[in-house]
């Protein structure tokens, strides 16, 4: 097959008009008449028992159409879904409704909903309500939650103990009692706040005369989102249409299904109203859930030569109040996994316990469980290396999973596609002339400055995902994706899409697909994704998913479209079909290229139907449907470096230099994959160096403002350098691997080893993200380095 | 544990209640938004951003915090960029106020615009109309400014999904096009291919 040069190009996104101009659609700008607003009152308390709610007097309030409490609805909205329960993870889902009943769980646990008709009256209307409650002990951390009479969240789970996991391979046991040298451990992976700068919302409208619930909503998966209102609001799917054209960021915090959609649909079919609700940014910070939040204890075994031999790691992992329609997943499969990394470790365990607490729920983040696996192994092998004397990258290059050991199946049980990771570590090292840049740190150091580099070699598990594969893991669908390849009888193309970018640029990079197997210009695609009642049913858009899963099923009804004109071409040409060949977006005849048809001669053909124009027996028309379902997971790789230093009086850290060289396989276009792993390192440094969500002993969110929450600006982010290496996924149509998440998991551990790096000669071994200068500035204190 | 009283937040930006005289509660003002003049009759309270929004149909100005962090409610204000989450509308009476919808001279986008294009200077695009309006006036303040002056000149916007180099790069490239054109905007251009 030709790929033409639009494959690989650079080409500038299709999505950008609409959005540089102000004319993009995100859910908050969808406006319908008679338009009412939704508000929900929320706990101020993290736990509590709701003793009385009266509404009276916001109800006799000027505008206010209706006040909601949960009582009021009723079993008219069933509980808010979990789609993930992990096989032999014993989860535990507890009942938790849209709207608080009798009990608030977390700060921030819908209590009541007002319904006005500006949002300014509902506002009004919800201070107005008054709510009685009779607090109740919290508990905010997940390893206090196991203590013996820590307060129980639910009566239907135990010791506040919502999943316990475990996975393993090899003799862990004996590696440990054979090694020459142990590692032993304490990380903590902080919370964190997803904080699309776009925060969530609905808008709902209810046609009566046909039962039609048309709803505008955040989401990163329109028919997932579906089927979760669905079963929460009982309104049929084929009645139900979600619309969701611009999303505003979502890095997995609008990959679930939440309460107050669920409100917001019945709310529309109650009231006869449209209703719209946005989430301002407070109560996105507290009702939106949050990501990461582990307490691990790691152990590493080793050989003096650098060999890893064994890995365990037991994880507290804590999963807010609810579990949200991914949460069990997120740190067992997707963590568990790829513990390993990039090294061939024979003997790994690890053991999960997931903990419900009275705090915000936690659920998929960029990374999602994989930035967690992979701090582990890349922390403790900068650990292991600097114990036995070795340079970090000596032991990673010692330990690496050869190239030509591909496929690899790694004791956790996954099996590595393909990888060259000495190739792209080599390449990273390189880039910032290692041996040199060791030296003149060395020599910096001798003249007191705090300096350091970090090296983190890393492997993803992406492109969720095979449906058997992730089926078995107790994940509620499959995980393939879906595609509609139209060509109009004039030839041009239109392709619906079950992914749903919103970010990530797969308008263009769809139609780039498309039009190199298609051999049609780029403008004669058009894109279409995010509408239920336009698109095949899909998955949508997270787990770096969307260009290989979806892209893969474009790619296949391309092809079959390819099969059919071949037909038709021949039927046209008199020739035998074995001797019609398709290149350039041209039917011809095997070594007569001036014989041809183009697809749209075909195409036209196949819409006339006629006897002269399609062999008899054939359906009419020129479009396929394909649903992808990959054979295998792909293994994006790569190695980033970070250099810093240490601002002595401060503590504060400076980025010096960031080099990333990536492998994502084939690149569609190179430019959405620069802009991909650019904003993968800024959320990955962002967790090493500034961002926590906190909590007060009492479950108030102390970070529940952007005035408070450490969203970096481009003053602290440094410039990147990035580059690749190309190796395809073997078992991919176009070779294609994800990149979206790639960024923020590299990116943590590299800046994280630097750091401990610089500080390496004063003692310091490890230090607790995020490394704010307060936290260094006392270590410097305390170790007498600065005054 | 303790059961000290835990400290409640507002649950809205908006909820803020200011005392009105009943001789106040309707204001007529008048605006010149991107060239066109609206004469309305706004509530006290209400909003820059929402008016701009909600009355006017502006979409394109976004809210994306309550704390006047985010910039993605930046406008421009009588040459002044300001972030119309913090103003009310009855402030910005007899103003002009330019919003990223008054941008581009028909469909020849402002050479800020071609250059987030050009750069891939966004991606979800929500932090985008802010991120340009602001840089529009630092511009216009600091025409020929250094990447560090860039990157302070932007440091009230935030942007989630970029990691800001592609943006800084973007305004870059913006200032020399306007450096040489002198503000002239120059014609759209089509889709454009670029081979590496
Ligand atoms: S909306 Fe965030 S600064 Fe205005
Ligand atoms: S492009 Fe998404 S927030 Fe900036």
């Amino acid at each position: 097959m030709a790929v033409s040069a639009i494959f690989g190009a650079k080409v500038n996104r299709r999505e950008d008009p609409r959005l540089i101009s102000g004319t993009g659609t995100y859910a908050s700008d969808v406006a319908l008449a008679n338009m009412a607003y939704a508000a929900f009152l929320r706990s101020p308390h993290a736990h509590a028992k709701i003793k009385r709610i009266d509404a009276e007097k916001a109800k006799k309030l000027p505008g206010v159409v209706t006040v909601l409490t949960g009582k009021d609805i009723g079993s008219k909205l069933n509980p808010v879904p979990c789609a993930w329960p992990v096989t032999g993870a014993d989860v535990k889902i507890p009942k938790y409704y849209p709207i608080a009943v009798d009990r608030v769980r977390y700060v921030g646990d819908p209590v009541a909903v007002v319904v006005a008709t500006s949002p300014y009256e509902a506002a009004d209307a919800l201070d107005a309500i008054v709510v009685e409650y009779d607090p109740l002990p919290a508990v905010i951390l997940q390893e206090e939650a196991m203590k013996k009479g820590a307060p129980l969240l639910y009566e239907e789970v135990p010791n506040n103990i919502a999943l316990h996991w475990k996975i393993g391979g090899g003799n862990v046991s004996d590696a440990f009692s054979n090694a020459e040298v142990t590692i032993k451990e304490r990380f903590v992976n902080q919370r964190l706040q997803p904080t699309a700068i776009e925060t969530r919302g609905a808008t709902a409208q209810y046609d009566p005369s046909t039962g039609m619930l048309t709803m505008w909503v955040t989401t990163q998966n329109p028919h997932v989102h579906r089927l979760l209102l669905t079963l929460m609001t009982g309104i049929p799917e084929q009645k139900l249409r979600i619309i969701s054209k611009d999303v505003g960021g979502g890095f997995g915090s609008k990959i679930p299904c939440y309460g107050p959609e669920a409100v917001v649909a019945l709310l529309a079919k109650e009231t006869g109203v449209p209703i719209k609700w946005v989430e301002d940014r407070h109560e996105n910070y507290v009702a939106t859930i949050h990501g990461r939040d582990h307490v691990q204890y790691v152990e590493l075994a080793g050989k003096k030569d650098g060999t890893i031999t064994g890995l365990r790691v037991k994880v507290y992992s804590n999963l807010g109040a609810w579990l949200s329609t991914a949460a069990p997943g997120v740190p067992t499969i997707l963590f568990g996994l790829i513990l390993p990394g990039a090294y061939k470790i024979p003997n790994v365990e690890c053991e999960v316990y997931g903990m419900v607490t009275n705090t915000t729920g936690i659920d998929a983040y960029r990374g999602a469980g994989r930035p967690e696996a992979t701090y582990i192994i890349e922390r403790l092998v900068d650990i292991f290396a600097h114990k036995i004397g070795m340079d970090p990258a000596e032991v990673r290059l010692k330990n690496f999973i050869p190239k030509d050991k591909f496929p690899y199946n790694t004791a956790t049980g996954l099996a590595y596609d393909s990888g060259n990771y000495e190739g792209a570590l080599f390449k990273a090292l390189g880039m910032v002339s290692y041996d040199n840049l060791r030296r003149e740190l060395q020599m910096l150091r001798s003249e007191g400055k705090l300096v350091g580099v970090g090296i983190s070699s890393y492997v993803e598990v992406c492109g969720l995902g095979p449906s058997s594969v992730v089926r078995s893991t107790g994940f509620a669908l499959g995980l393939w994706e879906s595609a509609i390849v139209r060509v109009h009888p004039s030839g041009k193309v239109s392709v619906f899409t079950g992914g749903h970018p919103h970010g990530q640029g797969e308008e263009t990079t769809f139609a780039q697909i498309t039009a190199s197997e298609l051999g049609v210009l780029i403008d004669d695609v058009e894109v279409i994704h995010g509408d239920t009642d336009r698109i095949p049913f899909g998955m949508g858009t997270y787990g770096s998913r969307t260009t290989p899963v979806a892209g893969g099923s474009i790619v296949i009804a391309c092809r079959r479209i390819k099969d059919k004109g071949k037909k038709i071409a021949a039927h046209l040409l008199e020739a035998r079909e074995e001797d019609v060949q398709f290149d350039s977006g041209k039917f011809f005849v095997t070594g007569v290229p001036g014989v041809s048809k183009t697809l749209a001669e075909v195409a036209w053909a196949s819409y006339g139907a006629g006897s002269n124009e399609i062999p008899s027996g054939m359906e009419p028309g020129l479009e396929s449907t394909a649903f992808y379902d990959p054979p295998s997971f792909v293994f994006p790789f790569g190695t980033h470096v970070c250099q810093v230093e240490i601002d002595k009086e401060s503590g504060q850290v400076k980025i010096k230099r960031y080099v990333a060289v990536d492998d994502c396989g084939k690149q569609v276009n190179p430019m959405i994959v620069e802009g991909q792993v650019h904003g993968g390192i800024a959320q990955g440094i962002a967790q090493a160096l500034w961002e926590e969500a906190v909590y007060d002993e009492h479950g108030n969110l102390l970070t529940g403002t952007l005035s408070e929450y450490a969203v970096p600006t481009a003053v602290e982010l440094p410039k990147y350098e990035t580059t690749s290496t190309e190796t395809p996924s073997p078992h991919h149509p176009l070779g294609l691997k994800g990149v979206g998440e790639t960024g923020t998991i590299a990116s943590t551990p590299a800046v994280v080893n630097a750091v401990c790096d610089a500080l390496s000669p004063y003692g310091v071994e490890n230090i607790d993200m995020p490394l704010r200068s307060d936290k260094i500035w006392r270590i410097l204190k305390e170790k007498g380095i600065s005054k | 544990m303790s059961k000290k009283p835990m400290s409640v937040r507002k649950t809205s930006r908006r909820s803020k209640k200011i005392w009105v005289p009943e001789v106040f509660s309707q204001k007529t003002i008048r605006v010149i938004v991107n060239g066109k003049e609206y004469v309305r009759d706004v509530k006290p309270r209400l909003l820059l951003v929402d008016f701009l929004r909600d009355s006017l149909g502006l979409t394109g100005t976004h809210v994306g915090c309550d704390t006047s962090n985010c910039g993605a409610c930046t406008v421009i204000l009588n040459g002044r960029s300001v972030k119309s989450c913090s103003m009310f509308a009855i402030q910005a009476d007899g103003k002009e106020i330019l919003t990223i919808e008054g941008l581009a001279k028909g469909n020849q986008f402002h050479p800020l615009q071609q250059a987030f294009w050009d750069n891939h200077g966004l991606q979800c695009g929500f932090c985008t109309p802010g991120m340009i309006m602001q840089a529009y006036w630092f511009l216009k303040e600091n025409p020929h400014p250094s990447e560090e002056q860039i990157r302070w000149g932007i440091a009230g916007n935030l942007c989630r999904c970029t990691g800001y180099s592609n943006i800084v790069k973007a305004i870059q490239v913006a200032s020399e096009k306007i450096g040489v054109e002198q503000m002239q905007v120059e014609p759209r251009k089509q889709r454009m291919v670029r081979r590496s």
